[in-house]
């Protein structure tokens, strides 16, 4: 019973980190019908950041790492996708393909591909007791954080002024320019927001695995895009939910499966992204207003 | 000069896009070992660009699927022609039927795409339901399965650890038999019935349902020859370099092949041709760079790994300022003299 608890906190902790990764995707992807490759590249980015300033004190670090990101954010969109804001959707996979790609390579460039340590904030991993089971403090405040922004950003969506008009865009974003939302302001807020979660992921992966890597970002978004995807995307509540659920999955597929298995379990969760494109190519919990009108 | 016959003009692409192909070949004979060998790995790298137009071009949906069917086709190849000694010694679990095959290249060749032609119609008769964005991601879980798959089936692929002994039969003159034959054979297949109607549901999806169009038909022919020429291209990798790793058939790779794809002009074969040209002249040249040359007693060297930068910075400003690609979704025509149509 107790060990089954612990492989529950631990699916918990990974899924809400894949939640957020699904979010910030999802984000993009609700205004711009963008699927954006190059978020993992911002988690990445912020992680290095966080190495370049270790010794600092960790405010400082976490600061720094935050404000890489979404300057990093601002500026792939101000360079790479606004100026294709007409063209088709394929047309901006295949940008933000290519911004993935160029920030990985520069990154291998200046810093080498090698994994490189980092002791961020070692005190989180500490084992704490609550009612007998044995957690880890960082399963905690990864749990506690994604929860925070979670509401965080609904009560944004749903109580601010551009908040609406964010949502307004993600339905129909020529209707909601023609009534006075401005495009420009509406998607910089999406790609900022992006950014603060990815450099809130970054933060939690390093404390996590202590190690810092060009691919870990896009290592992350590739299982990220599936929950984006099963969840529904375009849809917030679905891609939070989507990323939840692979993340959750693929730790409970770890501890479930006879060993010899295990190693495939990447392979099961991408066979249940194409299962669930099939029987719901709209995701769980659909997005209003994509499918185009003839 | 007279223009020439209609059936001379529609035959013209495919007459100059050969032509070019060979030209550079026999350039390439007369030219150093190692010049050689890199002309020969930019051809392999030309067919997997022309196996990707063919689903890519025809169909409009991007796929980051066909460096499995690469991967599909090396792994089946290496496995049937090596030598049944070699694989006794890497993989001592290996089923006996295939523990003592060895077969004749060609044979080999064509098993590998072949095989991959059949997963390929296994994973896409429900896949290719999926339109835009959806199949693009359905394509890039194919790779990804791919990749766990082979990198962890240990008994038949050797899983982590490289395959090698590979017979390393593949030559420039090889490479330039498979990729005439890629060439002709996604140039016949743009020309069929079946090709137009599939660009038609490019163009306009609900328009060509209307008319009748079997959509999900098109794309599965359209994927199926894709993947075998993916698959071709996965076998002569292979045994040009001798050695199979499952970590040179991820994401490097299908960078390198949809780049370019896109950089050519994803609408026409002559963009396929193009843009694997452009790119493998490029990337010549930069490694040069990376090398560096004399000047007087110093050696100028760019820093390792500029190469990838500058290819997708690139590819980046091609799509940002010529989005259909150096092609523009044409195809080479007559150049001498215009009869109006």
């Amino acid at each position: 019973m107790k060990e089954f608890v612990q492989i529950l906190a631990d699916a918990v902790s990974v899924g809400s980190l894949y939640a957020l990764t699904a979010l910030g995707i999802g984000l993009i992807f609700g205004v711009m019908r963008l699927i954006n490759f190059a978020h993992g590249e911002l988690i990445t980015f912020a992680a290095y950041t966080l190495l370049a300033l270790s010794g600092l004190p960790p405010p400082v670090m976490l600061l720094g790492a935050l404000s890489v990101a979404i300057v990093l954010a601002l500026l792939t969109e101000r360079a790479a996708f606004r100026p294709l804001r007409n063209a088709d959707p394929s047309t901006l996979l295949i940008s933000s393909f290519a911004v993935s790609f160029f920030l990985q390579k520069l990154l291998i460039l200046l810093v080498g591909s090698r994994l490189k340590g980092l002791n961020f904030l070692p005190g989180l991993g500490r084992q704490v007791e609550l009612s007998g089971v044995r957690l880890q403090l960082l399963q905690i405040v990864t749990v506690s954080v994604s929860v925070i922004l979670l509401v965080g950003l609904t009560w944004f969506l749903r109580a601010t002024r551009l908040g609406l008009q964010m949502r307004g865009a993600a339905e129909d974003f020529r209707m909601a320019r023609v009534l006075g939302v401005r495009a420009n302001r509406v998607i910089a807020t999406a790609f900022a927001l992006s950014g603060v979660l990815a450099a809130t992921v970054s933060c939690l992966i390093v404390i996590q695995s202590g190690v810092v890597q060009p691919r870990m970002g896009l290592q992350l978004v590739i299982i990220a895009f599936v929950g984006t995807v099963i969840g529904g995307l375009g849809s917030l509540p679905g891609a939070a939910l989507g990323g939840f659920i692979v993340g959750a999955g693929a730790i409970l597929l770890q501890a479930l499966l006879p060993p010899d298995m295990r190693a495939f379990r990447e392979a099961f969760v991408f066979i249940a992204v194409a299962l669930v494109l099939l029987l719901r190519p709209q995701g769980l919990i659909p997005a209003v207003g994509l499918r185009e009108r003839i | 000069m007279a223009p020439p016959a209609a059936p001379w003009r529609r035959l013209w692409p495919l007459i100059a896009l050969l032509a070019i192909v060979i030209v550079i070949a026999v350039i390439a004979s007369f030219t150093p070992a190692v010049l050689q060998r890199r002309t020969t790995q930019g051809l392999i790298n030309l067919i997997a660009v022309v196996g990707l137009y063919v689903f890519v071009g025809n169909s409009g949906v991007l796929s980051f699927g066909n460096v499995a069917f690469m991967a599909i086709g090396a792994y089946v190849s290496a496995l049937l022609t090596m030598k049944p000694t070699a694989k006794s010694v890497f993989l001592p679990d290996l089923p006996a039927i295939i523990a003592h095959a060895e077969w004749p290249a060609l044979a080999g060749a064509l098993a590998g795409g072949c095989v991959a032609a059949v997963v390929s119609l296994v994973v896409g008769w429900p896949l290719m339901r999926l339109s835009g964005v959806s199949a693009s991601i359905a394509t890039f879980a194919i790779l990804v399965v791919a990749y766990v798959v082979f990198g962890n089936w240990t008994a038949v692929t050797g899983g982590q650890n490289s395959l090698m002994g590979l017979p390393t039969y593949v030559d420039l003159w090889t490479t330039l038999g498979w990729a005439i034959a890629a060439i002709v054979i996604a140039f016949v297949y743009q020309e069929t019935r079946s090709a137009l109607l599939l660009r038609a549901s490019r163009e306009d999806p609900a328009a060509a349902q209307a008319a009748g169009v079997n959509i999900l038909l098109h794309r599965l022919i359209a994927f199926v020859i894709s993947a075998f020429l993916s698959g071709i291209a996965g076998v002569l990798l292979g045994h040009f370099l001798g050695i199979v790793r499952v970590e040179s058939f991820y994401l490097d790779l299908t960078f390198l092949i949809v780049a370019m794809l896109i950089i050519g002009g994803r609408g026409s074969l002559t963009g396929a041709v193009a843009g694997a040209i452009v790119i493998a002249v490029l990337t010549e040249l930069l490694r040069q760079l990376e090398i560096g040359f004399q000047l007087g007693h110093a050696t100028i060297a760019a820093p390792p790994g500029l190469g990838d930068v500058i290819l997708a910075l690139i590819m980046l400003i091609i799509i940002l300022f010529r989005p259909n690609g150096i092609a523009g979704g044409r195809e080479l025509t007559w150049p001498f003299g215009h009869r109006s149509a």
